[in-house]
């Protein structure tokens, strides 16, 4: 089973000073509070939160039901913006998996792929010894899951005390957060290249095409900083 | 709860559940040693700082509202304090918050 030490050091990981919960939380307050206002009940808001737990996937399930989409509609939309999901897990999952772990904690435990428990993964995973690393990831992805969901909950009742500004507010803090995390992030040529382009190439091909252009944007830049990192090395 | 919405959250939830399923498959046959790992690394990182350049230069939901100049003032500063606090994640992103409520109630 998830051996407790390890979870807990996971889940600890969010206390720590440069935790995500802050940035997180706030954002899911926003949730929240924009879900109440769409006319969601507070079980609807929190379910949502529970089995989708991707943000930019709940703003977009916001906006279609808003504009009566269909449900296919919905699904093709979501699936695009949160696509990002496949690349994020194939580039963690390789380096916790172990053969003496079952798939099953893998299966599972994918669901808490965001970017918030995926960078704190990313910068911790090296002092966890392998087997033990998938475990450590639960305890990260329990924490920020529940974060997520407690700030949803608040969100949902404080929505009559949060003015236009105040959500202004909320709503930056966490691209800032994460901006500050990807810039931490540049130690290496081709993460730092990455960043640096995927930030200029992601809204350039929004003029193009609004639906593409974090998948496209992303693939481009990515495939060059690779390219360029490799020349580098060799 | 109303069918419509229960149907909505099942669907944006398989949706976004397809993504990380087929990340882990496709985690199994590949070593994190291996060049196709390093590319996936890439790969996600550029998808990051596009999706969240997107946000701020192209917004939904609340920060739609909110001036362009002010969210980008907002973003330049946040990243000079975190810099300058030796890179800090409390003070930029606590200021960001503060700053955008304010600028965008005073202007």
């Amino acid at each position: 089973m998830i051996k407790k030490e390890l979870f807990f050091r996971g889940f600890k990981s969010i206390l720590k000073p440069d935790s995500p919960a802050i940035a997180l939380g706030c954002c899911f307050i926003a949730i929240g509070a924009l879900l109440k206002n769409i006319g969601f009940n507070i079980q609807e808001s929190i379910f949502s939160t529970m089995l989708i737990y991707a943000l930019p996937g709940s703003l977009v399930m916001a906006e279609s039901i808003l504009v009566g989409a269909s449900l296919l509609s919905i699904f093709i939309a979501v699936w695009f913006v949160n696509a990002r999901l496949y690349p994020m897990a194939v580039s963690l999952f390789p380096l916790m998996m172990d053969e003496s772990q079952p798939k099953w904690k893998f299966y599972l435990s994918c669901h808490f792929i965001a970017v918030s428990a995926w960078l704190i993964m990313k910068s911790n995973y090296e002092t966890i010894e392998k087997k033990d690393r998938v475990d450590f990831w639960i305890g990260i992805g329990s924490a920020t899951w529940s974060v997520a969901v407690i700030a949803t909950i608040l969100g949902f009742y404080l929505s009559d005390y949060l003015n236009k500004d105040m959500l202004m507010g909320l709503a930056i803090l966490n691209p800032i957060y994460f901006t500050c995390m990807l810039v931490g992030a540049m130690k290496t040529i081709q993460v730092s290249l990455s960043v640096i382009l995927g930030g200029i190439l992601g809204p350039l091909f929004y003029f193009f095409s609004p639906e593409w252009s974090i998948l496209l944007g992303g693939l481009i830049a990515g495939s060059i900083s690779y390219l360029i990192g490799e020349k580098n090395v060799n | 709860m109303s069918i419509n919405i229960l149907l909505s959250i099942i669907v944006t939830s398989l949706a976004t559940y397809i993504s990380r399923f087929l990340g882990v498959l496709s985690s199994v046959r590949i070593k994190e040693t291996s060049k196709i790992f390093h590319w996936f690394n890439c790969l996600a990182y550029a998808t990051l700082a596009a999706l969240i350049a997107r946000t701020v230069i192209f917004p939904v939901g609340a920060l739609s509202d909110a001036s362009y100049l002010s969210r980008i003032l907002v973003v330049m500063l946040s990243l000079g304090i975190f810099f300058v606090t030796k890179k800090n994640f409390v003070y930029p992103t606590v200021f960001s918050a503060v700053a955008m409520s304010l600028i965008n109630n005073y202007f």
